[in-house]
């Protein structure tokens, strides 16, 4: 029934995937006084993108076709991980947010590789980006992981599974005197904006190259791997999301647990609408910086609840 | 046990004939003999060797003694499963090795090198290392440890007239025999304690000063493994090295360092009686040797030189695990400890197959094209799309990325670490959390080292026109670099497998024994099962990728695929020269991490409205070495000199020191 249940959940989570990237695009588009796209504009693109032809750079290889296919099954998989609607993942197992974190790493890593083999020096550059931050955002994540899992194993839980450390434990935990675990929802939320390249430290929708970060490697791709791309994307922005709305929906009974990780995440994306309307992108050093305030906010978190 | 020694047995009698025909006159005939004998000899060697370890069961232990006529010590070889498990990359990488310097150094010229002498010393340093992984006796293990450490030496000085050459093997010479003064130091106190030179008399004694014991032992054994502050040979040895033989330093020999830090846990008294703070050192010293390799890597142009910062950090991430397994044993947490060593070990056989990997590509990309400098390379996998994507293989696989092997490794270890945060007092969690979030960060800018490593290399368009028309390599002269590619695939695929080989070496790593190994095999069986599930991830991702493919390709099956100009802002007469290059890749991480890593970056800004020249460097001078070892032996050097005013070449003035000596001699005797 359980597993019945979470496929319901994963396909309806695959359906809705690109819908966030919508509504974000509606807010901005709101906050800016235009009418703006329609909502289901991400699934117009990608069923356009889908049966298209391909126009692929000269003298690439495999890896250029490769990468987005990596970066979406890579993401997918991930995705088969989190706990979805509040029902566990029957995958899930002792510590497989580490594989989480290192499929996300993958598709990052095939996607930088296809735009290394282009060998434009736009796609050069963002690649170089993308390499780096991705590289210090990563022991942040994991630091957030941490402080759940200390306060998990202090409050006597052996929980090491992300089903059992975002499905409604962090608010218990909350409840139960643990307060810094809000300052998580501060530290994922940074995560969030970086991971899926979103102002304040990258723009997706900038007309300069020169300023992007993940959209300046994906310049070549075109027809269906371009398609993937936005999927994957997708994909990974509501990863994301699951992954802070873990942090903030109490455990509620089953239909009220889905209505509210889907509300939730809509609400996440028309937040990330706002800090995009209101906010002007970082300056790209200033950018590990913003990691670094994660970073040290999560380890400040972990250390208080060691200490506890 | 008996193909054990017979694999010996070959190895002296290729090493035998080989040495016979390296006192002939060199010719091409000699060296063509040669190159047929001495990687035939290893192949036979480490076949049988490898018949020998898995014959008489992997978990079981055996021995062979044999009394010689010296006065003091004896051939007493043991093969216990410690044993057993670091002579598994010792042998597939001696076959692998051969094999590959045997393709690459067919039309070595006679004038130049003789094949007979390398090869003879390829086949004692596989000696070296058989019988140092298998020494049960501490005159024999110093005299297979001194073959292991100078053989390499004539190796790595292959191409003799080059001068950067001189100076690796010189550097390497220098590192291995301090190393090894401090070996020799820690044997002698431990022959003078317990009486004996055989390792289970050692063993079964309490040693007093078991600290100082320790710390020879860390800082012997960790100048091979390339702990840093001695791992400044490492990255002057590895490029100045024949590929293969680099391959095989770096994927075997510097196990044997691994290798001797744990084994030598045996001879400190009761694992409980170790005091807390060795598992902190060595915690720390694995993290800083990782972390400082890994910036190191960053930083470099050269691929080999790369590779070689990237040992010194996989060596600290090994030594790290081994650091938690004794933080774990000195807690009584079972889990904690079982994890710790084994992650290390596992991720021991994992880093010998990619590098060992990595390596052999890079000899051939300096094969093919000359040079292994990346700014003149690029282009490399439409141009050898085989050796591209063994290389990539290598590159994903030693990033940690699932689903190949490294990961496996890494999720090993990064579960006896979480597992540590259940560790009384707050401290030890706090250091915990710290070591791991160096190990996060570590594999985080490995992967972006790797993708800098791969994507310079064979990505992009050629940045020379060397690099455009490389000498290719025929495919089957590849085929032994599948042997290592297969192990990265295979090892992560059937993890649960892979990690299975390290779990009867628990019972054996000596630090173990005091009653936790029952709940310790616990430990490894679940892991076990959790491997399971990543490797079943892997299988299901590799699926899903040829699902997606497979549908790209449907759905472009009447709509085609053209190809068209990569986009260039609308400019359309840019050179290769105006793609990244890896100093431009690197230069954001050298900025944040300049501070410690001593990078600089040397940019010149084209200037005025008509910019001309402009440049971008990123230097990144060993600290370690430059601030640290080469003041060092100046002032030993001047040292030297100053003493040099007693030798003038005088035989009367010499025939007074000896005279001036017996008198004090004999006035001390008095007196």
């Amino acid at each position: 029934m359980d597993l019945r249940l979470y496929l319901a959940h994963f396909v309806l989570a695959l359906v809705l995937a690109p819908l966030p990237l919508g509504i974000i695009a509606k807010v901005k588009a709101l906050f800016a006084g235009r009418h703006g796209k329609p909502l289901l504009q991400p699934y117009y693109d990608i069923i356009k993108l889908l049966r298209k032809g391909e126009v692929i750079g000269e003298g690439t290889t495999w890896v250029f076709l490769a990468g987005p296919v990596i970066a979406m099954a890579s993401a997918v998989a991930a995705l088969a991980l989190l706990p979805l609607g509040g029902v566990s993942s029957p995958f899930a197992f002792q510590g497989d947010f580490i594989l989480c974190a290192y499929l996300l790493g993958m598709g990052r890593f095939a996607t930088v590789l296809a735009a290394l083999d282009t060998g434009s020096p736009f796609e050069g550059m963002g690649a170089s980006r993308e390499a780096l931050f991705g590289a210090i955002a990563e022991p942040v994540l994991f630091l957030v992981f941490l402080a759940l899992i200390g306060t998990a194993s202090s409050l006597g839980e052996g929980a090491l599974s992300l089903s059992a450390l975002f499905n409604g434990f962090p608010v218990t935990a909350w409840m139960h005197g643990r307060p810094e675990l809000v300052l998580l929802i501060f530290v994922m939320g940074v995560l969030l904006l970086l991971e899926n390249c979103r102002i304040p430290v990258d723009d997706p929708t900038t007309h300069l190259e020169l300023t992007m970060i993940h959209e300046v490697m994906v310049l070549d791709h075109s027809g269906p791997n371009m398609a993937f791309i936005l999927y994957g994307s997708a994909v990974k922005l509501w990863i994301f999301s699951t992954l802070l709305i873990g942090l903030v929906i109490p455990p509620l009974p089953f239909p009220a647990q889905a209505a509210a990780s889907l509300a939730g995440t809509a609400c996440i994306a028309c937040l990330v609408g706002v800090v995009e309307s209101v906010m002007a992108r970082l300056r790209m050093h200033v950018v590990p910086a913003l990691v670094g305030l994660a970073g040290s906010v999560a380890a400040f978190v972990l250390i208080l609840t060691l200490v506890r | 046990m008996d193909t054990f020694l017979l694999a010996l047995l070959v190895m002296v009698a290729g090493a035998l004939v080989t040495g016979l025909i390296a006192l002939r006159p060199v010719s091409a005939s000699t060296n063509r003999t040669a190159n047929l004998i001495g990687p035939g000899a290893a192949a036979v060697a480490c076949l049988l060797g490898l018949h020998g370890l898995f014959s008489g069961g992997w978990g079981s232990a055996e021995s062979f003694l044999l009394p010689w006529g010296l006065p003091f010590g004896a051939f007493a070889l043991g093969l216990d499963p410690l044993s057993r498990l670091f002579l598994l990359p010792v042998f597939v990488l001696g076959i692998t090795c051969g094999l590959s310097g045997c393709v690459s150094l067919r039309h070595s010229d006679p004038s130049e090198h003789n094949l007979g002498a390398h090869w003879l010393f390829y086949l004692l340093l596989l000696l070296g290392m058989t019988c140092v992984m298998t020494a049960r006796d501490a005159v024999f293990f110093m005299l297979a440890w001194e073959i292991m450490s100078l053989s390499p030496f004539f190796l790595i000085d292959f191409n003799d007239r080059d001068r950067l050459v001189q100076d690796a093997s010189w550097v390497y010479l220098v590192a291995a025999h301090l190393g090894a003064v401090l070996l020799i130091a820690f044997f002698a106190l431990l022959w003078q304690e317990s009486g004996s030179t055989f390792f289970s008399a050692m063993a079964a004694h309490h040693p007093a000063n078991a600290t100082a014991l320790f710390l020879l032992s860390l800082f012997g054994f960790g100048a091979k493994a390339g702990l840093v502050p001695l791992h400044v040979w490492l990255p002057e040895a590895h490029p100045a090295a024949p590929s293969h033989v680099s391959a095989l330093l770096s994927g075997a020999m510097l196990n044997a360092g691994l290798y001797g830090i744990i084994r030598s846990f045996d001879f400190f008294g009761p694992a409980t009686s170790m005091p807390v703070w060795w598992g902190w050192l060595l915690m720390a010293m694995g993290a800083i040797t990782a972390l400082m390799g890994i910036l190191k890597a960053l930083a470099q142009s050269h691929l080999k030189r790369l590779l070689a910062y990237s040992s010194v950090e996989n060596m600290g991430i090994m030594i790290m695990g081994a650091g938690i397994g004794l933080v774990g044993i000195h807690n009584g947490s079972a889990w904690t400890a079982a994890l710790g060593f084994s992650g290390c070990l596992f991720h021991m056989l994992n880093h010998s197959a990619f590098k060992g990997l990595l390596f052999l590509c890079a000899g051939e990309v300096l094969h093919a094209v000359g040079t292994v400098d990346m700014a003149r390379l690029g282009g490399l996998q439409k141009r050898m799309p085989f050796l591209g994507a063994l290389f990539a293989l290598g590159a994903a696989s030693i990033a940690c990325l699932p689903p190949f092997n490294g990961f496996a490794g890494e999720f090993v270890l990064s579960m006896s670490m979480i597992s540590s945060l259940k560790l009384p007092g707050l401290e030890q969690q706090i250091a915990m959390v710290a070591c791991m979030t160096a190990l996060m960060l570590t594999s985080g800018i490995s992967a972006a080292v790797y993708a800098k490593a791969y994507g310079m290399t064979f990505l992009g368009q050629p940045r020379t026109h060397f690099a455009a028309e490389p000498h290719v390599p025929e495919n089957r002269h590849l085929l032994p670099l599948c042997i290592p590619a297969a192990a990265c695939v295979l090892g992560g695929l059937f993890a649960p497998l892979a990690f299975s080989m390290v779990q009867p070496t628990l019972d054996f790593i000596p630090a173990m024994h005091e009653g936790v190994v029952e709940e310790a095999r616990l430990a490894i069986g679940q892991t076990e099962g959790l491997l399971r599930h990543i490797s079943l991830f892997g299988w299901a991702g590799i699926g899903l990728v040829l699902v997606l493919a497979l549908v790209r390709r449907v759905l472009l099956a009447r709509r085609g695929v053209k190809r068209g100009p990569v986009w260039g802002c609308g400019y359309q007469y840019g050179t290769s020269r105006i793609q990244y290059t890896p100093a431009s890749f690197v230069e954001p991480g050298a900025r944040i991490f300049g501070a410690v890593m001593g990078t600089r970056v040397r940019s010149v800004k084209g200037e005025g409205l008509f910019p001309a020249r402009a440049s971008l460097g990123v230097e990144a001078p060993d600290v370690v070495r430059g601030k640290g070892y080469t003041p060092l032996f100046q002032l030993m050097e001047r040292a030297c000199n100053a003493l040099k005013i007693v030798q003038n070449g005088l035989v009367n003035i010499y025939i007074l020191y000896i005279l001036i000596t017996l008198v004090a001699l004999l006035i001390w005797g008095v007196a």
